[in-house]
């Protein structure tokens, strides 16, 4: 089996591994990485609980070869908390009771992430558009909008 | 939140503190930041990974199972038949004294849904033992398969279990599970209106986000830890342990947080397997559902078929009901035996009615195995109930709120199965939605209570 | 045989590499990796290309080319192609969206494979190294296809292009069917040329041609489009799955074509 380089940040950490060609992305991260933050829910791309950001852009990693991903800047749940200080995305989720079981959480903040860091003052339309790839099947979703909507006040209190 | 203490206010200290107040998920600060350890969260070095054959038939005959080609695949390390596990036959409810045996681990010269599991390969990558399983050669008989509950029923239709004979469920009770209350036909001869309904549901997938696994890892010392999501933990351990043959203290079994389950994640169904292959093996294994595996594989929530005949008066009293339910097992028993029993307690609904007559049975047939899902036994039976209540107040032209009021439990009333009401808060609840739901009803309604004599 | 991926700059090459057995060419990933997921292990070998002009657009005297990997989501946001932008936004949620290829489009079986059916209406042509084929050619044997996609090309209709996804759940929902059309229409309001294509109809997306030939010299009124909507299930064979069955599908088809038509 032949085994390939991958290179490329993660949480803004240089992460370097070599991996079987054709691993995904998710289990390149999970199994050799060791980041289980991304999870596994259909790896059929229709869930997505395996959301990642790539250079700025929502990606599945289930559906990603990592091979591919050589040189790129890649963001996960696990890495958007600093020195312990939740991101506001996480706090509000945490508020808002967003969570339930857990699961769909990492790429539903994910999601989310990304929206806000486009669109910083989402009408809720745009954010139900934004979490529109990602299934919950506790929550109902309310909680989920409502807490992007909150975290998306509290930034632009926090940038005025 | 909100918390209404003005109800049942003279029935216990006003002493609550946490009840009420919001307080924070103790989980939710490891699922926001991507902590939170779920059993797939884990590797292990050396680990296998397990997939299984599965029948592409209904009902068959399996005249013989060739798995010399698996077995030379690369990566491949082990292929498991029935033969291999020690003790092939079993039934979860076992463990409560509810039989027979009526299901393999393995399939064993017969399956009887499509998707039974046939053939378990363990090989060194999942992708291995996905090509191993495509070489692994089953020849079937196909046989005439059942899929409808009435036809199942039907004398002369083919039998889907032989651990049982026949396509219904033999409780104690006989063909079904029975409550008898009052005299029913003369119930239904005094009435003013009789309306006779039928209701059907289909087979429902929790479809959780994580889907069903585990990992089990040899400890070297002739013990297995077992990670799971099962949501039945000692259940599942018991069951194990039975299908194995070893001793529970051989059994170590880790939970935690499990991805979604409502009630997908209490059969007894990836765990045994995955423990014998790591333990003729020697080496960690992984058993994780794909998606479709969980969607097609996983039980449902049975399909039911309620049949509500009801005797009422023109002032909005029930005087007799007769219900008749179906809960559809599938090929095997399951939870199902069970939640048809579970159907029989809960009819006739909360209302009090002096003639109850109710039979539940359940079936067999040749389709995906069903088990729990919340509420399993009564939600589609409340669901048929309620409707049956709107179309009855429609019938004698009553306000269907009210209709209720005339017709719920209150404390002191005796049930069908003659277990006397106690804590009904019934009335209370509808005062409630009446008031919230701005659907107002008679003010002698709102006066009512559930335990006050003469309210 | 485990899974690997050979990467190559140029489509010569790449096309070189897809003649041996078992291989199979990798775009965004979305149909290509779900199968490899699922335990297809009929393909060993994945193949993808580098090459520049796969993910250009260029737009010019109303000609449209759209390279084969690009995504519906640079499709949504490209400023030339804002007419088209509800086609592609039609397609998964918006990480699919991000991955998702007008190549792969073109493979993708029912009920998937909506912007195919805006392809189809717009009579889009299919490119391959060294040559094209118009889209209703290549989608009839898009199975016996071995050679790259590289780009789709059409020219942009003045105005009339109009797009309909059906879908029981929203946003993001996989399609019910899916209805695009291209329509001109005389001075007097009456219907000149129609191209009407459906999705979710057949295995593949397919033109309603008794439906567009009932159109012709009609206007765009209830009564204008009753032949046209009497005409709409011609031909078609629509697929049973878990979002719809075939009778369901041909049943609605009218009632939405008639929503498009007089929207």
């Amino acid at each position: 089996m032949a085994k390939v380089p991958v290179q490329f940040t993660l949480n803004g950490a240089e992460k370097a591994e070599f991996i079987d060609s054709g691993t995904t992305l998710l289990n390149a991260l999970r199994d050799k990485i060791g980041d289980t933050s991304p999870k596994g829910g259909c790896h059929q791309g229709t869930c997505g609980a395996c959301s990642v950001i790539i250079d700025g852009e929502l990606r599945l990693s289930c559906l990603t070869l990592a091979e591919t991903c050589n040189g790129a800047a890649i963001t996960t749940t696990s890495g958007l908390s600093e020195g312990g200080v939740l991101h506001p995305l996480q706090r509000a989720f945490l508020d808002a009771f967003a969570t339930q079981c857990g699961f769909c959480t990492s790429g539903m903040i994910m999601a989310a992430k990304v929206l806000l860091d486009h669109t910083p003052n989402p009408s809720r339309d745009e954010v139900v558009e934004a979490l529109s790839g990602n299934i919950c099947r506790c929550t109902g979703y309310e909680p989920i909008i409502q807490a992007v909507l909150t975290a998306a006040r509290s930034n632009s209190q926090n940038a005025a | 939140m909100e918390l209404r203490k003005s109800y049942f206010a003279d029935q216990r200290k006003d002493d609550l503190h946490e009840i009420g107040q919001p307080r924070p998920r103790s989980d939710s600060p490891g699922h926001v930041t991507g902590k939170t350890a779920y059993f797939a969260d884990r590797n292990f070095p050396g680990m296998l990974h397990l997939k299984m054959v599965r029948s592409p038939h209904h009902h068959a005959r399996i005249r013989s199972i060739d798995t010399s080609e698996a077995e030379k695949h690369p990566g491949v390390v082990k292929v498991l038949t029935a033969k291999d596990v020690p003790h092939n036959v079993y039934t979860i409810l076992i463990l409560i004294q509810i039989g027979p045996e009526d299901e393999t681990v393995l399939a064993d010269g017969k399956v009887r849904w499509k998707g039974e599991a046939v053939v378990a390969v363990l090989a060194e990558t999942e992708r291995a033992a996905q090509e191993a399983a495509a070489r692994v050669k089953v020849d079937y008989e196909v046989l005439p398969a059942v899929f409808d509950m009435e036809e199942a029923l039907k004398p002369g239709a083919p039998i889907v279990n032989e651990y049982h004979g026949r396509n219904y469920y033999l409780y104690d009770s006989g063909e079904c599970r029975k409550v008898r209350f009052g005299d029913v036909e003369a119930g239904f001869a005094g009435a003013d209106h009789v309306l006779e309904q039928t209701y059907q549901s289909s087979p429902i997938e929790h479809a959780p986000t994580e889907t069903t696994g585990c990992i089990v890892a040899p400890e070297g010392n002739d013990r297995f830890t077992c990670y799971t999501n099962t949501q039945a933990m000692f259940f599942t351990l018991d069951n194990a342990s039975i299908i194995l043959q070893m001793p529970g203290n051989k059994l170590h079994f880790v939970g935690g947080t499990v991805g979604g389950g409502f009630g997908g994640k209490v059969d007894v169904i990836v765990e045994p397997i995955a423990i014998l292959g790591a333990k003729l093996t020697g080496r960690p294994v992984s058993f994780i559902y794909s998606r479709e595996e969980e969607m097609q594989i996983s039980s449902p929530r049975a399909a039911e078929k309620v049949v509500i005949k009801d005797g009422v008066m023109k002032d909005g009293r029930i005087v007799a009901r007769k219900v008749t339910g179906y809960t559809d097992a599938g090929a095997y028993s399951r939870h199902s035996p069970y939640g048809a029993q579970k159907g029989a307690g809960h009819y006739p609904g909360p209302y009090t009615i002096p003639n109850v007559w109710i039979d539940t049975y359940c079936v067999y047939t040749n389709r995906t195995p069903s088990s729990a899902m919340r509420g399993f036994g009564v939600t589609i039976g409340d669901f048929a109930l309620e409707v049956q209540m709107d179309k009855l107040a429609r019938l004698i032209g009553m306000d269907p709120l009210e209709f209720r009021f005339i017709n719920a439990y209150r404390d002191g009333d005796m049930k069908a199965h003659r277990q006397p009401t106690e804590g009904a808060a019934l009335i209370e609840c509808m005062q409630e939605a009446s008031r919230t739901a701005n659907w107002p009803v008679a003010e002698k309604f709102m006066a009512m209570s559930s335990y006050a004599k003469g309210a | 045989m485990a899974l690997a991926l050979q990467t190559f700059s140029t489509v010569k090459d790449a096309n070189a590499a897809l003649k041996a057995a078992g291989t199979r060419y990798l775009g965004g990933g979305t149909l290509v990796v779900r199968a490899a997921n699922e335990g297809d292990v009929s393909v060993s070998s994945l193949i993808r290309s580098t090459e520049p002009a796969l993910s250009a657009i260029t737009v010019s005297g109303g000609k449209v080319r759209i390279g084969a990997s690009v995504t519906m989501a640079a499709i949504a946001r490209h400023p030339d192609l804002a007419s088209l932008a509800h086609a592609a936004r039609a397609v998964g949620g918006p990480a699919i969206r991000n991955m998702a290829t007008v190549g792969g489009n073109l493979f993708a079986p029912a009920p998937y494979g909506d912007f195919t059916v805006a392809l189809l209406a717009l009579d889009a042509t299919v490119n391959i190294d060294d040559g094209e084929l118009p889209i209703e050619t290549f989608l009839a044997k898009r199975e016996s296809n071995h050679a790259i996609i590289t780009a789709v090309g059409f020219t942009f209709p003045a105005d009339g292009f109009r797009f309909l996804k059906v879908s029981r759940i929203k946003p993001k929902g996989v399609s019910v069917l899916s209805i695009a059309a291209v329509l001109e229409q005389a001075p007097d309001g009456t219907v000149s040329s129609a191209r009407i294509a459906l999705g979710c109809m057949a295995d593949r997306p397919m033109r309603a041609t008794a439906a567009e030939k009932a159109l012709l010299g009609r206007t765009l009124t209830s009564d204008g489009i009753a032949p046209t909507l009497a005409a709409a299930g011609d031909g078609t064979s629509p697929v049973t799955d878990p979002i719809a069955s075939a009778w369901y599908r041909n049943e609605v088809l009218p009632v939405h074509l008639g929503r498009l038509l007089l929207g």
